[in-house]
């Protein structure tokens, strides 16, 4: 008896986002096929890799970055320039730790002056974070999508509490694009992209975060997440659940103890530089293979490996 | 496939006998197909028809058996492609490869590395499960490979399509429930003798699925199968598909020719390049790798794989849970806070990490709560007062204290007065609601 290759075929279909403008802009998403089974139909856009930036020179990244990056830190614009320059991420990700109010509490202002200097200098697409503090985020995501306005940016993301502000501001207001956030939960995941639409904003012009962990800490409430997402969107052409995802796999993957503990403290463990970016890119591989369409790196060398892995295992 | 009501009918007697508590054959075959009844309820049905019901009903996977003693391991077996569906059963080995053509210096700090990486990580005992020698073409300097990879007694897998040297090889090791991977289009019909011969599990080897299946086939045919799969090609891309399709095609395409698990070489792939092999070999962990080889093994590969497959083989019913206890962080004393969260493993990981991250010193006591999340747990009563309470006195952890102050975790700040009441010579403190806001907490606590 020969074999009977049967090809899946889904309804269907995930959004296309553009971000970025000019020669640079780049498209996430848009599969019809489940993660690298583009035997089985449009695997939509390749994966998109972005590159981690600070505003502020970082406190609590391990030291081998200071070996990388050096004094370019202290400038974030140099900063991107030489990201953009030297290691060719697909965007930029720039993300306002100094907003922190329990920091450096850089006003919103401040912020939106520093991210026009950023977007001046690189012509690659910029994705915008913040510090976690959702009344502070909300008020610099404003700001920055006024202050760039016309850039197509990402703004990484709208939550449950300050979607209504982000959503209006970022999607509606300054026409740039809404990252959508929620805890490794396919209802919340739902609700969010269903709240955001209610109030105008276009599903086209979403992206969610649906949650990171990095592998070994509840990894498996992230792929499981993924995997029922997409069943619904492209299985059962749920729309409330067919936008691309992006996942920050950098602040997750550099904050566990395997990437951070020094080599005194773990000396069987071998180099903290070498763990970390294995963590980086077990968590990014991960990610990909279950269901995101954009990921967020740290260091240059998860970078470089993750492109030779997206161009080689999509067929 | 099951079998319906009328294929279980065609193989009754079709007397309505009644013995079987049922009005008619057909009535009793219907309650079969469903699920309801043994077929054994029949006295009359012949063993054949019981062999083939029993073929029918049996699961899509065969699960095989690998190595023995305490290496035995099993693959496959698996019943749904997503953990969610329902969960998955038998996490993927790591093999470490080893080769005629390797250097001696070569061989031996790999064998040193396999011994080196071998730690617990929730009640598991994590290392490289088995080992692969590749026949590179000495066969003197093969055999003794063998010999001295095969005394780490871990699952061996011989890697060699040569039927000569694979049967001198098999025979230092066979009775160590060995994995052949060699056998392909060429060799298939002596390959399959050998193994057979030997109780080795056979691997075959193809560039197409189409060829694979032909291959299980003629294994079938010499009524063979203890088997596993190599579906790895030159390509990430043509390996990745046909991986997919062996599994998908025995699961939900119920064809159980391909119901074998599959070894996956990893370390080809990657050329040698080990951050490459970790973003395959993770990738593996999800998508249905069931042996995964790789160059060598350290712990920077280790603790992403063996973290990643832990997580992504666990019942998804039975969150994994950490030993209640007191642990201890940074040397903790006799004034030093005691904090306090839940049994739950994800908890557990957050929250010592965030200790850790602080360096201060710190108790943590953890009570049995059932391996929920705190508010979930304290929601099932499991994580109240009196349980904490309890696990103070059972830890014995006052003796060990001058100053006696208990952190509880924000989220349940509403347990304060209760615990104070059942533990008077206390100071129930309220701590953060966010685990990441420990470090600060820690920081500023006197």
């Amino acid at each position: 008896m020969a074999y009977n290759k049967v090809a899946k075929k889904y309804n269907g279909k995930i959004s296309e986002v553009v971000i970025g403008t000019g020669d640079k802009a780049i498209t996430i998403g848009g599969r019809t096929a489940l993660p690298l089974h583009s035997f089985d139909g449009a695997e939509g856009q390749t994966p998109k890799l972005g590159l981690e930036i600070l505003d502020t020179a970082p406190t609590d990244w391990i030291d081998a970055f200071n070996g990388i990056y050096g004094d370019v830190q202290n400038d974030a614009s140099a900063w991107a320039k030489l990201v953009e320059e030297k290691y060719a991420p697909d965007f930029i990700y720039l993300r306002f730790i100094g907003a922190d109010p329990s920091g450096d509490n850089k006003s919103a202002a401040e912020c939106a002056e520093l991210a026009k200097k950023v977007a001046e200098s690189i012509s690659l697409p910029l994705a915008i974070g913040g510090c976690n503090n959702v009344e502070k985020d909300a008020e610099v995501f404003k700001a920055v999508s006024e202050a760039l306005e016309g850039k197509n940016i990402l703004v990484v993301s709208a939550t449950e509490d300050n979607y209504k502000t982000v959503g209006a501001a970022a999607g509606l207001a300054y026409k740039q694009k809404v990252g959508a956030e929620s805890s490794v939960d396919i209802n919340l995941a739902k609700q969010l992209n269903i709240l955001l639409t209610q109030l105008g904003v276009k599903k086209e012009d979403i992206v969610m975060n649906v949650g990171a962990a990095t592998v070994g800490y509840g990894f498996e409430y992230v792929t499981s997440t993924m995997d029922r997402i997409l069943l619904a969107a492209l299985g059962q052409n749920d729309v409330t659940l067919q936008m691309p995802i992006i996942t920050p796999v950098s602040t997750e993957a550099w904050s566990v103890k395997e990437s951070i503990a020094s080599e005194e403290d773990a000396p069987d463990w071998g180099s903290t530089e070498e763990r970390g970016i294995h963590m980086e890119i077990s968590t990014a591989s991960a990610c990909i293979a279950s269901g995101s369409d954009a990921v967020i790196l740290r260091h240059p060398k998860s970078l470089e490996t993750m492109k030779t892995y997206v161009q080689g295992i999509i067929g | 496939m099951a079998l319906s009501g009328i294929e279980i009918f065609k193989l009754t007697p079709r007397t309505n006998c009644k013995e079987c508590g049922f009005p008619t054959c057909m009535a009793f075959s219907m309650k079969v197909a469903s699920g309801a009844v043994e077929i054994g309820k029949c006295p009359h049905i012949s063993d054949e028809a019981k062999e083939k019901l029993a073929e029918a009903t049996a699961p899509p996977m065969k699960t095989i058996t690998v190595g023995t003693g305490d290496a035995e391991r099993k693959l496959g077996g698996e019943t749904v492609l997503f953990r969610h569906e329902k969960t998955l059963v038998n996490r993927p080995l790591i093999a470490v490869q080893f080769a005629d053509s390797m250097a001696d210096d070569v061989v031996d700090a790999k064998i040193a590395n396999i011994q080196k990486v071998d730690y617990e990580r929730i009640g598991e005992q994590m290392n490289a499960e088995a080992v692969s020698v590749k026949f590179d073409g000495d066969k003197d300097k093969y055999i003794k490979l063998v010999e001295k990879v095969a005394a780490l007694n871990k699952v061996v897998v011989l890697v060699c399509a040569d039927v000569a040297v694979a049967t001198e090889a098999l025979a230092l090791v066979k009775a160590a429930k060995p994995v052949l991977v060699g056998a392909n289009k060429d060799n298939i019909n002596d390959m399959v003798a050998l193994a057979k011969g030997n109780g080795a599990v056979l691997g075959l080897s193809a560039d197409t699925v189409e060829d694979m299946y032909s291959l299980v086939e003629a294994a079938h045919a010499a009524d063979y199968k203890e088997l596993v799969l190599n579906p790895s090609t030159a390509s990430m891309a043509k390996t990745f598909e046909n991986t997919i399709e062996i599994r998908r095609t025995a699961i939900t395409g119920g064809d159980r020719v391909f119901g074998y698990p599959s070894i996956v070489f990893v370390n080809e792939l990657a050329g040698g390049d080990p951050y490459l092999e970790s973003a395959l070999a993770a990738t593996y962990v999800l998508k249905y790798g069931s042996i995964i080889v790789v160059n060598d093994i350290n712990y920077a590969q280790a603790l992403p794989f063996f973290g990643l497959r832990q997580n992504i083989f666990t019942d998804p019913q039975k969150p994994m849970r950490v030993e209640p206890k007191v642990y201890e962080y940074a040397n903790p004393k006799e004034d030093s806070p005691v904090l306090l969260t839940v049994d739950f493993a994800l908890t557990y990981f957050v929250v010592s990490g965030e200790i850790e991250r602080a360096k201060a010193p710190a108790w943590l006591l953890i009570p049995d709560a059932g391996g929920y999340s705190v508010l979930t747990s304290w929601a099932a009563g499991k994580f109240g007062a009196s349980v904490i309470a309890n696990a103070v006195k059972e830890t014995g952890i006052a003796d060990k204290l001058t100053v006696k102050k208990l952190v509880l975790p924000g989220k349940v700040a509403v347990l304060k007065g209760d615990l104070q009441e059942e533990l008077p010579g206390w100071e129930i403190i309220v701590g953060p609601e966010e685990a990441m806001q420990l470090p600060k907490f820690l920081n500023e606590f006197k």
